[in-house]
């Protein structure tokens, strides 16, 4: 919100548009075009001529992706401004302005563990590689969803460089932890850093993600600054956010949430309306925006794509 | 501290008007669209907060009282608690309404499977014979002693309100362990004197005057006769 970047219109500057393409040009319209995003795209428009080329720094080119829902996207405004950062707080609006303070430059991630050739990536190189806008579908464990358009790349694509060794069957995710600026990392809310992981096959996956943009930008802090993974088959929880290490492991990895509520958040968190969590029913969502809720879908809407990870795999076991 | 009884009855009002602030914020969010993203959820949780906020203000009102001398403080009880009742039975309504839209299998399986909402549900349905005999026709109907004996419901209904809070939060304790701590030092602030006078009681402070010796037999005033 608030940066000046070229709006979705017929009439963006010329020196913009031979620079890049933005995503939100290829996506529907009517889903941008909601009263604020119109009166924004005026000023944008009106200050076009003045702008410097820093300013729209920002943007991300990427690719549309087939792999993207037909659903509108929620709101820019709700999906940055709502959702759990843990790290910095517990409910769902104060990690925004907390995360402000989060420096995401410069940032390294390492690929390491049993692979070939581990390597430390700067973000500077991640943003380089070919991205593409992924429209999905994101379902918290909590009983609400969003549309969101990441713009990111396959997690395999990063994986493939570092060339994986045959005894790597799970890979683990690390989230930063900084206790200077993360109060519920102070207070051991949790056993930081944030750990989750995926089964080798679940993060080769073409539909697992690692997102470094929202809405064709950079992706804001309160999302997970500068790049975190996204698995939209499963609970968000799943996804972590401000990732600084990614390790290819042989044994499943006893992430997070497994360590502090074992029977209520389990390792696979696979998207499942026939399963409860202990203490609600999974069968519905509330859709940010949406007054009535609505079904959930069995993998969140793509089983088609990831079922077959899980033939022969006791849903209600492996929850 | 004495005050009129026309003195009362603007501060009566003045409580009635502003124990309404809660909700009037929420309307006006609501009317503004400022509720955030989740609205139904703030709207949700905001009367939940305010439920036990009035449950906890109504609570301490005694030991005010006593701590004070200011006798007119009970008078004000009533106003108290029956907004605890209101603020309980839209929390209640919201999640009918706006969280359920009336789905009423889902409701019930909620009230029966799901812990967290059992003891809500418990709690409000608890507040309902509270709510119904806060008049002072029902006082006198009950007699002073079971009408108090049945009031003292509201020290379960706001340890089970806390429980509510408590189950229902993902991982931060925090706030609800506020609440649990104001309710355990409202309610054992009461445990605290009541033990206090049945050992003064034991210790014969508050022995009747021995009775002059009497001849023959006392005489029950009381008909015992069923």
């Amino acid at each position: 919100m608030g940066t000046k970047r070229a709006e979705p219109n017929g009439n963006a500057p010329a020196q913009f548009a031979s620079m890049i393409i933005l995503p939100s040009e290829i996506t529907p319209p009517q889903a941008y075009f909601d009263r604020r995003r119109f009166i924004s795209a005026a000023g944008a428009l009106a200050l076009g001529g003045l702008l410097p080329a820093t300013a729209i720094a920002q943007a991300l080119p990427a690719r549309k992706s087939p792999l993207s829902v037909l659903e509108t996207p929620t709101p820019r405004d709700d999906i940055v401004n709502y959702g759990n950062f843990l790290e910095f707080a517990s409910d769902k609006y104060g990690h925004v302005e907390r995360s402000q303070a989060m420096a995401v430059r410069p940032w390294t991630v390492t690929v390491e563990g049993l692979v070939a050739k581990p390597r430390r990536f700067a973000i500077e190189d991640l943003l380089k590689l070919p991205l593409e806008e992924r429209i999905y579908r994101h379902r918290c464990v909590e009983g609400w969803s969003m549309v969101v358009p990441w713009v990111g790349f396959p997690l395999a694509a990063l994986l493939k460089q570092v060339e994986p060794l045959s005894s790597a069957k799970y890979v683990e995710f690390v989230s930063h932890a900084d206790p200077a600026i993360m109060p519920n990392v102070r207070r051991q809310l949790l056993d930081w850093p944030y750990l989750e992981g995926l089964r080798l096959d679940e993060a080769l996956h073409p539909l697992t993600l690692i997102a470094v943009g929202l809405y064709g930008e950079v992706l804001p802090k309160p999302n997970g600054a500068p790049l975190r993974l996204v698995v939209p088959w499963k609970y968000g929880y799943k996804s972590a956010k401000s990732v600084v290490a990614i390790r290819l492991v042989e044994r499943e990895p006893r992430t997070v949430w497994m360590k502090a509520v074992p029977d209520e958040y389990g390792f696979y968190a696979n998207v499942n309306p026939a399963v409860d969590h202990p203490r609600w029913s999974q069968k519905r969502e509330r859709r940010i925006g949406e007054f009535f809720k609505r079904d959930t879908l069995p993998f969140n809407g793509y089983a088609e794509q990831v079922a077959q990870l899980y033939s022969g795999l006791d849903l209600r076991k492996f929850f | 501290m004495a005050i009129s009884d026309r003195q009362l009855a603007g501060l009566k009002a003045v409580l009635f008007l502003f124990c309404l602030l809660p909700l009037a914020r929420l309307g006006w969010g609501a009317w503004q669209d400022a509720l955030g993203a989740n609205p139904i959820e703030t709207i949700q949780r905001g009367l939940g907060s305010w439920t036990l906020n009035f449950l906890l203000i109504t609570l301490c009102i005694t030991p005010l009282r006593r701590f004070s001398g200011w006798a007119w403080l009970g008078r004000l009880r009533r106003i108290l608690g029956l907004y605890a009742f209101f603020y309980a039975a839209l929390h209640f309504l919201s999640y009918l309404w706006l969280d359920q839209f009336f789905d009423w299998d889902a409701i019930g399986r909620d009230i029966l499977k799901r812990p967290f909402i059992t003891v809500g549900f418990a709690a409000f349905v608890l507040l309902i014979p509270l709510a119904a005999t806060s008049n002072r026709l029902a006082l006198r109907r009950l007699g002073g002693r079971r009408w108090q004996a049945l009031h003292r419901a509201i020290y379960p209904i706001a340890i089970f309100g806390v429980i509510h809070y408590w189950w229902l939060v993902k991982r931060d304790v925090a706030t609800p362990a506020l609440y649990a701590l104001a309710v355990l030092a409202l309610l054992g602030l009461r445990a605290l004197w009541r033990e206090r006078e049945r050992r003064e009681q034991l210790a014969g402070k508050y022995a009747p005057q021995r009775p002059p010796q009497v001849r023959g037999r006392i005489i029950p005033i009381v008909s015992q006769r069923k």
